[in-house]
């Protein structure tokens, strides 16, 4: 064990933990007043059920060294096993049970992003079931093929940094069944942010966790980390700059919302390249990341015609495929000797194998969220009557409002 | 003296707001009640946009202001009013005049123009 990875891993495993919460002031803000609450419920509901679900299974499904190429097995059930000692297949230099830690606050705030797809329509107690049965089946599984030991996407040779599998595909994709299965909103066109400074003070703690996100998953401060870490900031700043060309180009105004928006595209697509990549290449990465997410919430959306309210599909699904895409350009060796050469670098089949890796994750995620989607609705109903939902879920489902603006 | 009382509400822009109380009260109108209001009319609507869905909204921010007079010719109001709100752009407002039957200051009880008064 070595104390200044330990101390560094602690510090990115909070900064990660914060992200949550910010989701929460995020999404919270983007919402009507009228669902404010409910929408921060989602988040704080993922913060209570997957730290528990994590500690009980989902970390030895997703990363026990004994399982198959799909999934773990059960050999750390409970922690049993996880303790103080490092694990050298993860990391010889801090604590085993730091690197779950560090990798619960992964699991919690994958379900969270999910939660943006259906804000201001899904029933709390369909969506907690959800949570449990996706943490389980869905998201152990794909962080086992990514990063556990034997992992199939680990074993031919694709990479992801920080998780633009594991983390931003898969919410994103889930995201988007979701939103079809549960269906559009009423009145979803009238439907118009409460409070951006929320949304803004939000998504900046998100940026200031990402660092902890993409940094820390160097497991280590060395040259690497630092790379990640100039990478990240750099691909925020260009993704708002790639987002708010077009959006000024195409609306007429650049939107502080717009803005927002572009940083976590950006940092969305730098996520699985940031420590394989040169900063140069995060540049490119970033810029493009928020004009093709824009493009995506602009165009595509309104063409497929889905009700993705908060955008998870249109940022994390979209941005983190052009993020996997881009790691098989940009990688290379110079940066990350553990990493690979992508196609500007020599090495076409790194391409082929992020390819692979993105196809795989589209279906799996979205087969196994529609058979668990459908099954929660076997069990309660899915989606607020239509009285809970013109009233909003604040007062309808959890009896409290966000805002008392009366004197009277 | 005249005891006809007179209503007057000016529908108008919130940011002239300081300057017309100020007006008012330099004519001897004593006191009003404002009101902050949302409407339409000949002025065009405003677009927003937030992540490219457009949210169209015809009503615009406006305030009502009540004044009831007696003593104060209506005519001076009025003036004074529209000196101050016009500006000749679409959505300067309205004016609107009522007769009134009768007013009660509910703490003394005292009705009519005398209501209007401060005696006590």
């Amino acid at each position: 064990m070595q104390m200044g990875d330990s101390v560094f891993m602690f510090f990115s495993a909070l900064l990660v933990w914060i992200m949550t919460p910010a989701i929460a002031l995020f999404y919270g803000g983007m919402v009507r007043s009228k669902n404010m609450l409910s929408t921060a419920m989602y988040s704080v509901g993922s913060l209570a059920v997957i730290s528990v679900l994590w500690i009980v299974a989902g970390y030895s499904l997703a990363f026990s060294t004994g399982g198959n190429a799909f999934i773990g097995n059960l050999d750390w059930v409970g922690l049993k096993g996880v303790g103080f000692t490092p694990n050298g297949d993860y990391s010889a230099t801090i604590p085993h049970n730091m690197f779950m830690m560090f990798q619960l606050t992964f699991a919690v705030l994958t379900v969270a992003i999910i939660s943006g797809a259906f804000a201001e329509r899904m029933k709390f107690s369909a969506f907690i079931l959800f949570a449990i049965l996706w943490s389980l089946f869905v998201y152990a599984p794909v962080a086992h093929w990514v990063w556990g030991v034997g992992g199939w996407l680990r074993e031919l040779g694709a990479i992801d940094f920080a998780g633009g599998n594991v983390v931003h595909i898969s919410s994103g994709v889930a995201g988007l069944i979701l939103a079809l299965v549960v269906g559009k909103r009423k009145n979803a066109d009238a439907a118009a942010p409460h409070n951006l400074p929320l949304t803004l003070l939000g998504g900046m703690l998100i940026w200031f966790g990402w660092f902890g996100f993409n940094v820390g998953s160097a497991l280590t401060i060395n040259s690497v980390a630092m790379t990640a870490f100039i990478n990240t900031n750099t691909a925020a700043a260009t993704g708002i700059i790639g987002w708010l060309v077009v959006e000024w180009i195409i609306n007429k105004k650049p939107t502080l919302l717009g803005a927002v928006s572009g940083a976590i595209a950006g940092l969305v697509a730098i996520t699985p390249a940031c420590g394989f990549v040169t900063p140069f290449a995060s540049i490119l990465i970033g810029f493009i990341g928020g004009a093709v997410c824009f493009w995506g919430i602009f165009s595509l959306k309104k063409k497929i015609g889905y009700d993705d309210a908060l955008d998870a599909f249109g940022l994390h699904g979209i941005g983190g495929t052009w993020g996997g895409i881009a790691t098989g350009l940009f990688a290379t060796t110079s940066v990350n000797d553990a990493g690979a050469n992508g196609l500007f670098y020599g090495d076409p089949s790194l391409l082929w194998k992020q390819l692979v890796a993105i196809v795989a994750t589209y279906l799996f995620v979205g087969i196994a969220t529609f058979i668990i989607v459908k099954v929660v609705g076997l069990i309660v109903s899915l989606r607020a009557t239509q009285e809970e939902e013109t009233l909003g879920l604040d007062i309808t489902l959890h009896g409290e409002r966000a805002y008392h603006e009366s004197n009277m | 003296m005249s005891d006809v009382l007179t209503k007057i509400e000016i529908i108008t822009r919130p940011s002239k707001f300081e300057e017309l109380k100020q007006e008012l009260a330099k004519i001897g109108v004593s006191g009003i009640t404002v009101t902050d209001a949302l409407g339409c009319g000949l002025q065009k609507g405003i677009t927003e946009l937030y992540r490219s869905v457009k949210k169209q909204d015809n009503m615009h921010a406006r305030i009502k202001v009540e004044i009831v007079v007696c003593e104060v010719p209506v005519s001076d109001v009025v003036d004074k009013a529209r000196k101050v709100l016009n500006t000749g752009q679409p959505g300067d407002g309205k004016i609107f005049i009522y007769e009134l039957k009768n007013a009660i200051k509910i703490r003394t009880g005292e009705e009519g123009s005398q209501a209007l008064r401060n005696n006590s």
